[in-house]
């Protein structure tokens, strides 16, 4: 139990005399739970964010008598902080905090228009996950009586939506692209509001690819949910089914066996390395800088064919099971994969150093798409784009999972917060991925790879995991027979595309691409 | 910049030699479930294990219908006596639909060696669109075979979907279908595309494109390596033999194990 948990209860307690009921979980799973009054929500949850520096990690909102919403919050030595508030029926009102907190914006946009719950004094809600072109208002997939196995028939939809423009000067016009793309991209619209050779804003709209997951999980077998969850982005796959099943494990209580933990911890930085060598590809290709693009290329198909080998799986499909691993590693073909990745790793690097040496390829990176640390920290910002900028926040050192508090790595962080700065931390967390898995490929024990039974019982729990885009949360309630009641899943991109328009007003059409590329965005983890 | 030709020229060439000769590399491919003569105990235990349906129970003992399988390796890890896994050649398994015989679909002579391609992304996991993605990396390079990627559907012969296809790409979809020229196929890629894979029929997705768009040709998988993918192209191009997508234990060769 982290010190500062307990100072952030009693602070609490001493701040909110009996408008908040505090309590503490214990275990691994260390969390500070604060039950408060919706009136006191705004002022509790900006304490957290404002004062205590946390981050805001999601908005998780379950159907009940009454209603349950959560917003989870954790910091960077006080673990896990709960605020949870209850509707009671015919209550479906919230004070929203998003005016304090920016980065609660997208969560609570989504559950109005998910859930259908009101969230008073929210700067603007409306055309969201579900599209007002092709649903009509008041539909609330998300609330227990609706049906989601079935397609909506009786819809009305709003044929004359437009996107809101937000530029007003004489002469700007905007230009729409997507979701069609001119190459193989993920389908997501964007309108660049321009009046001329610049554009002033590139407002994405999203949820193309909104397939429905968190739904379509409910009632099914938890251990299906977990063939969802691999296929939330099948780009950080092992991640995600490594999040769902750590919410599994510490719900039930399983002891997932030591040699499990480090092939998991292997296998999590290998997908790590691959995403972000994608994404250093996709950076040199927006440039155009073929060679380099190709080279990238190579080394990313070069990855999957060592995961291929390893798991059977190019994209690490099939492999996490809850209790560990579907299936064993063998020592020696991980020895030999760790060579093969080295190999990998070593040319990642001498592709850097070119690079760093190309200085028309640095020229369109410097000083395109920048994102100042307090923006990152407004907008809520994960991962290796929010390191770019200076914000240095990791689940593995923050919360460590899997022991990785038993391995030493180092969490790279840059401050210009451009697009050169995020290619960098690109090369950099590569490269430390590949460190760690040189070297606890040596440390891997003996013993099971997965524990015999995994008994599962009913009840909720959150697992995380620090996905290669950045934090991941996984909230799984289960109810008797290991059915899923509830799977939330709030996803790095979700949270990087909320603060994608900061890093793009105001820039060059040609400059759209790299911004873009420098981001390495998931629109599938967005949606969902 | 001189640096970057001789790096480019130093890398030789990565490209695949396939279809000229067979790919072998390792990790290429994920293999397939093969279709098995066994008890119709033993045939029962191993369907239930399947979680899309993909393994049926026959006669003969276990059928299995490519379109809806998933690559979970439930039939594959965790049992005594695992399914039989194809693993060579088995990435050539894409299939035609009674659609492919429409003479107005097929592709003149002169599309032989150019076919310009539109791809769409229906709402997938990721995966298939980065499998697609992979055919312009010199490891499969798939202009050497005259396959081209355009930026619209105006010059586009070939539509290749993947994804379930979600409610909010049903519209975009149809539109680039209809703005495609005469003649024009559509390559269906990836278990979502075909049955709707894991996300299945439901209030956002339809289960798969073909109750959408006539499908030409079907690249089962999930996601199919790019290999799988480019077999579908040649299949579409009418360069390669498709493969049967419902693989029936009766037709197998093992012996009843
Ligand atoms: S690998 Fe395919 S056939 Fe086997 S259980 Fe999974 S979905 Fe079914």
């Amino acid at each position: 139990m982290p010190p500062e948990l307990l100072r952030v209860l009693e602070e609490a307690k001493a701040r909110w005399t009996g408008k908040v009921r505090p309590s503490l979980n214990g275990g691994d799973a260390a969390a500070c739970h604060l039950e408060c009054e919706t009136s006191e929500l705004p002022a509790i949850c900006n304490w957290l964010f404002a004062e205590r520096e946390c981050s805001f990690g999601g908005l998780i909102v379950e159907q009940g008598t009454p209603w349950q919403l959560r917003y989870v919050f954790y910091g960077q030595d006080s673990g896990w902080t709960h605020v949870v508030t209850y509707l009671h029926a015919g209550e479906e009102r919230v004070p929203s905090v998003s005016r304090l907190i920016y980065a609660a914006d997208w969560h609570e946009r989504e559950a109005e228009d998910l859930f259908g719950l009101e969230f008073e004094g929210h700067p603007r809600l409306g055309d969201f996950v579900l599209h007002n072109d092709v649903w009509q208002e008041g539909v609330a997939p998300m609330r227990k009586g609706f049906d989601g196995s079935r397609p909506v028939t009786n819809r009305e939809p709003d044929l004359n939506w437009k996107p809101r423009r937000i530029v007003e000067e004489a002469g700007a016009f905007g230009m729409p692209v997507g979701p069609v793309h001119s190459a193989a991209i993920a389908p997501v619209y964007f309108q660049l509001e321009t009046v001329g050779e610049d554009v002033i804003r590139a407002q994405p709209r999203l949820f193309y690819a909104y397939r429905g997951l968190e739904k379509i999980a409910e009632g099914r077998q938890a251990d299906d949910a977990l063939l969802i969850a691999e296929r939330i982005s099948g780009t950080s796959a092992f991640a995600h089914s490594l999040g769902l099943c750590q919410g599994v494990e510490g719900l039930c209580q399983v002891e997932v066996p030591e040699r499990a933990s480090w092939l998991r911890v292997f296998l999590a930085e290998f997908e790590r390395l691959r995403h972000h060598v994608a994404a250093i590809a996709g950076i040199c290709e927006s440039t155009g800088l073929a060679v380099s693009a190709a080279q990238a290329a190579i080394l990313e198909e070069e990855l999957l064919r060592i995961s291929g080998s390893l798991t059977g799986h190019r994209y690490l499909f099939g492999m996490n099971v809850f209790g560990g691993l579907a299936t064993d590693l063998d020592d020696a073909v991980c020895r030999r994969a760790a060579v093969q990745i080295a190999q990998v790793s070593d040319k990642l690097a001498v592709l850097q150093g070119m690079l760093s040496t190309s200085s028309s390829f640095l020229d369109r990176l410097e000083d395109v798409g920048k994102v100042s640390v307090s923006n990152a920290r407004d907008f809520g910002l994960v991962g290796p784009i929010a390191r770019a900028s200076g914000l240095s926040r990791d689940l593995r050192k923050v919360a460590p999972y899997c022991g990785y508090d038993r391995v030493e790595f180092e969490v790279p962080q840059e401050s210009e917060g451009d697009g050169y700065a995020r290619l960098r931390l690109f090369f950099r967390e590569a490269e430390q991925s590949a460190r760690i898995i040189s070297e606890i490929v040596q440390r891997i024990p003996a013993g099971r790879f997965r524990t015999p039974e995994t008994a599962l019982r009913p009840g909720a729990a959150l697992g995380w995991v620090e996905a290669p885009g950045g934090a991941a949360l996984h909230w799984i309630r289960l109810g008797e027979g290991g059915v899923v009641e509830r799977y939330r899943i709030v996803t790095p991109s979700f949270a990087n595309w909320h603060g994608f328009r900061l890093a793009a007003e105001n820039f060059a059409f040609q400059d759209f691409p790299i911004i873009l590329a420098s981001f390495a965005l998931s629109v599938h983890e967005n949606d969902r | 910049m001189s640096q970057w030709v001789i790096k480019g020229l130093r890398t030789g060439i990565k490209s695949t030699r396939y279809p000229r000769t067979i790919e072998t590399a390792p990790g290429m491919s994920p293999g397939l479930p093969v279709a098995t003569r066994m008890s119709p105990d033993m045939a029962q235990m191993m369907v239930t294990r399947c979680p899309t349906s993909a393994l049926e129970p026959a006669q003969a003992g276990v059928d299995v219908n490519l379109r809806r399988c998933i690559h979970c390796f439930r039939c594959a890890r965790g049992t005594d006596s695992p399914m039989e896994w194809e693993r060579e050649r088995d990435f050539e398994c894409a299939g035609v639909t009674p659609n492919s015989n429409d003479h107005d679909r097929r592709f003149g002579p002169a599309f032989s060696r150019s076919i310009h391609i539109l791809v769409v992304d229906a709402g997938d996991c990721g995966a298939c669109l980065n499998e697609v993605k992979q055919l312009n990396n010199p490891y499969y390079n798939m202009h050497r075979l005259g396959f081209f990627l355009t930026p619209t559907p105006r010059h586009a012969d070939l539509l290749l979907v993947v994804g379930a296809l979600t409610e909010h790409m049903r519209l975009p979809l149809r539109k680039a279908y209809d703005a495609m020229p005469t003649p024009k196929r559509v390559v269906a890629v990836g278990a979502c595309a075909l049955s709707g894979g894991i996300f299945g029929r439901s209030f956002m997705c339809a289960g798969g494109v073909g109750d959408f768009l006539p499908v030409d040709v079907e690249v089962p998988g999930n996601p199919p390596p790019p290999l799988a993918i480019l077999h579908g192209l040649l299949v579409a191009a009418g360069r390669k033999p498709p493969a049967l997508l419902y693989r029936r234990a009766e037709d197998s060769t093992e012996a009843p194990g």
